[in-house]
């Protein structure tokens, strides 16, 4: 019973997408499991935040965008009549690479997506803010200054903001884009911390740069190369001793 | 004689900065002119009190209601039109075919000159529509003549919030509606308030359109459908009949403090526009 | 996404309410001018200076040059007291100094059309009549207040298509040992030459267009003027003047004067239109 091999929490199957002519992903198909951190890892130009943005439909807005292959949500596909594409964006939450605070006050940012969600209730709201804000670990800075803007926070704050601000949604699963690309290795360490915690909550897709990071905060690593999966597996087992020569490359540093 | 590069230099810019010196003379002596002539007449009962014959005594409140109603009438019909306009163009469609149409129009009647829209207000609105000459043929006159202003600046606001706010809207599950609704005009407003004000002071300052429009009946409107005399035409009757030239440098004066006042409003705006999309 | 695709349609509806506002504006200068230009006879209309409307005669001819006589003298002054702020803000001054330069425009194109006429009859109309001779109400006096009105149109447009030739091309000149001048002069004029066309274009149109301070200082009489010291009635300020006690055939004829006016503003639009969309264009293809 304890080892039926749960149905995965994202998944997508034989996923190509298109930007005009040019090929951003080739036939990937790749899973994310239930509570688990997938690191994706892979050169600049390889498709790892393309694939960040079709889990929440955000290429949509692009207009060269085409796509084959199906995406499935906890068994039902994002793109099927049933899927209302602004629900699918509440369960996945993004993080972006640049943390980008709304030019509001903590506490509106934190609020905004439950305002437009249609949730008005300020007990709500308030419980909200601070648990949302506990899990990011920002609550003890910033309690006394909720309503202060939201730009006057250090960078590493900011992001962690933005991380709140995806929280308080309790989306399934937290996609986020090389989120400490732009922060000092303290708040870094402070991010990678609030993942591991995250685990038991959601399931974590980590797109990074940085192969370390990805060691170190990851379960399962997937290392893309030009548009291609080339390898998936567990992060210690890629890590040490890669099937493909092409990740051991990557891995050594003899290009990327 | 050749003249060296450096020298040339010299001499160039020594000419075009008492060019430019000349134009800042000259802007500084229209104001100074106008204020030092007409202030001094500018009282309470100037401003608080109807004309008495033809404007040779009395004040000017009636005209300063009929600016108001005519000004604000144009402007707040055109607001919600331009924007909407400017929301489309960027938020909601590509460039292609039907933007260079909509530009087009907007560029096009943003050329057309006043007396123009003086001709058509007056066959479409006060004679076709039987609006009469009126504040309501008046105001819809300058409603299409201060929409492109307002596209245009409205646009270039829209336009300079971040691209990121929005995807970080969209990421959040809004959609677009509430997306350029909470998080676009509400970055954008500042600007879009800086263009509306810049309209109203163009509207403000308008003569030939809302002569042929809103007509020159010197009473207190009251209605819409009253014909009403604005302040900028009051002061050309004043002027050009020659009655007491102190009337009409008050109400010259009254309208350059006016247009002083919606500039230095629209700088303001436009500086907290600025600080915000940092 | 339905409410998505409702919305863009009524926001689709409103955005043509200023293509839908031009063309009401040419329908109805239109229907009311063109049926007399042929009543008439467009000879008699377009080349002929006899304006007796009690006679029913109806010739613009004297104010269609009045008009470009006007418009030409606005542009000499306008055209390069513009251009040269527009060169001192972009090319010889610094952001805080530029920054500073910027409201002179701004409030010169604030001050109401009105206000420059009035400050022209009182200042330079009799410096003229005193010094130079004539009625002092004339093409000369008309010009430089009209000059001082599209100043700011012209500055604001060539400014605008100084700061948009690639700041390279300024550094590569001045790498190559050019003074600010010659670079401003070799480079940046050719390099913005298509906008700053557009901004003649544009400033003429405000010219054309300009009525109620043209009627203040022009003296307004039917003649073609024979020297800059003549006066001289423009196509719109004949309309501003007379269509307030016109009626029938009269009002028919100021209408069609409009047809006129609109067919000029029209060409000129288009053509500056025309103008900075090809310069867009060339920048889109160089990048």
């Amino acid at each position: 019973m304890t080892e039926q091999p749960a149905k995965p929490m994202m998944e997508t199957r034989g996923l190509t997408v298109r930007f005009g002519n040019a090929v951003a992903l080739k036939n990937i198909s790749l899973e994310v499991r239930r509570n688990e951190r997938l690191a994706i890892i892979g050169p600049a130009r390889s498709g790892k935040t393309t694939f960040l943005r079709c889990l929440n439909r955000l290429n949509d807005f692009d207009h060269d965008y085409s796509r084959s292959g199906d995406i499935l949500l906890d068994g039902t596909d994002i793109h099927g009549p049933e899927m209302d594409v602004v629900a699918l964006r509440r369960r996945i939450g993004m993080v972006y690479a640049v943390p980008v605070p709304l030019p509001w006050s903590i506490r509106e940012n934190i609020t905004y997506a439950m305002r437009m969600a249609g949730i008005r209730n300020r007990r709500v709201h308030a419980e909200k803010v601070e648990s949302s804000l506990k899990l990011a670990g920002l609550w003890d800075e910033v309690k006394d200054r909720l309503d202060s803007h939201a730009q006057d926070l250090s960078g590493g704050q900011q992001q962690r903001l933005c991380l709140a601000r995806v929280l308080a949604l309790e989306p399934e699963v937290l996609i986020l884009d090389e989120p400490c690309s732009g922060l000092d290795p303290i708040s870094t360490a402070r991010i990678e911390d609030v993942l591991e915690e995250l685990k038991a909550r959601q399931s974590i897709v980590l797109v990074t740069n940085n192969t370390m990071q990805a060691s170190r905060a990851s379960d399962r690593t997937a290392f893309f190369l030009m548009g291609e999966l080339v390898e998936v597996g567990e992060t210690k087992q890629l890590f040490t001793a890669p099937r493909e020569e092409r990740t051991n490359d990557y891995l050594t540093g003899r290009f990327g | 004689m050749r003249l060296s590069p450096a020298a040339s230099q010299r001499a160039a810019v020594a000419v075009m900065w008492t060019m430019t010196a000349a134009t800042i003379g000259v802007l500084a002596f229209v104001i100074l002119y106008v204020l030092a002539r007409g202030l001094p007449h500018v009282t309470w009962e100037f401003l608080s009190r109807a004309p008495e014959s033809m404007g040779r005594r009395g004040g000017i409140f009636p005209m300063i209601v009929g600016t108001l109603a005519v000004s604000g009438m144009g402007v707040l019909i055109s607001a919600p039109i331009g924007v909407a306009t400017a929301i489309y163009l960027t938020e909601y469609t590509r460039k292609g075919m039907l933007t260079t149409i909509i530009r087009f129009g907007a560029d096009c009647l943003a050329g057309i000159p006043s007396i123009i829209f003086g001709l058509f207000g007056f066959v479409f609105f006060a004679v076709g529509l039987g609006m009469g000459l009126s504040i309501l043929s008046g105001g819809l006159t300058l409603a299409l003549m201060v929409l492109p202003t307002i596209i245009r600046t409205s646009e270039e606001a829209i336009r300079a919030v971040p691209q990121s706010f929005r995807e970080v809207s969209f990421g959040l599950g809004c959609t677009r509606w509430q997306t350029v609704l909470f998080v676009v005009l509400r970055s954008a407003l500042p600007g879009i308030g800086t263009g509306i004000v810049l309209s109203l002071g163009r509207s403000i300052s308008e003569t030939a359109a809302v002569m042929l429009t809103a007509g020159s009946a010197m009473g207190l409107p009251q209605s819409l459908f009253d014909s009403s005399r604005t302040l900028a035409l009051h002061f050309y009757i004043l002027a050009r009949e020659g009655l007491p030239m102190s009337k009409a440098y008050a109400t010259a004066a009254v309208l350059i403090v006016a247009m002083l006042g919606l500039n230095l409003l629209a700088y303001g705006l436009m500086k907290r526009f600025h600080a915000k999309a940092r | 996404m339905r409410q998505d695709r409702i919305i863009r349609f009524i926001l689709m509806l409103v955005a043509f309410s200023a293509i839908a506002g031009l063309a009401l504006i040419a329908f109805f200068i239109f229907k009311e001018g063109v049926p007399l230009i042929f009543q008439v006879g467009w000879r008699d209309f377009f080349l002929s200076s006899e304006w007796h409307p009690s006679e029913g005669l109806f010739g613009v001819f004297a104010m269609i040059m009045g008009t470009l006589m006007v418009t030409a003298g606005a542009m000499l002054i306008g055209g390069v007291f513009g251009l040269s702020l527009a060169i001192v803000m972009t090319q010889f001054s610094g952001p805080r100094l530029a920054g500073a330069l910027k409201p002179v425009i701004e409030l010169l194109a604030g001050i109401p059309s009105v206000v420059y006429g009035f400050i022209g009859v009182k200042t330079i109309v009799p410096l003229i009549r005193d010094h130079l001779g004539g009625p002092g109400l004339s093409v000369l006096a008309c010009s430089i207040v009209l000059g001082v009105m599209v100043l700011p149109t012209v500055a604001s447009i060539s400014i605008d298509a100084f700061r948009a030739v690639p700041r390279s091309f300024w550094e590569g000149s001045l790498a190559l040992g050019a003074t600010r001048w010659q670079t401003t002069c070799m480079v940046m004029l050719k390099a913005a030459r298509s906008g700053l066309v557009a901004a003649v274009i544009l400033g003429m149109g405000r010219a054309v267009g300009e009525t109620m301070a043209v009627i203040m200082v022009a003296g307004n009489s039917l003649a073609i003027p024979d020297s800059i010291l003549a006066p001289v009635r423009t196509l719109t300020s004949n309309i501003a003047l007379e269509m307030g006690y016109a009626s029938g055939l009269h009002r028919k004829a100021l209408f069609a004067a409009g047809v006129t006016l609109f067919v000029i503003i029209m060409i000129l639009n288009t053509a500056a239109i025309t103008l900075s969309s090809n310069r867009a264009r060339a920048k889109g293809g160089a990048k």
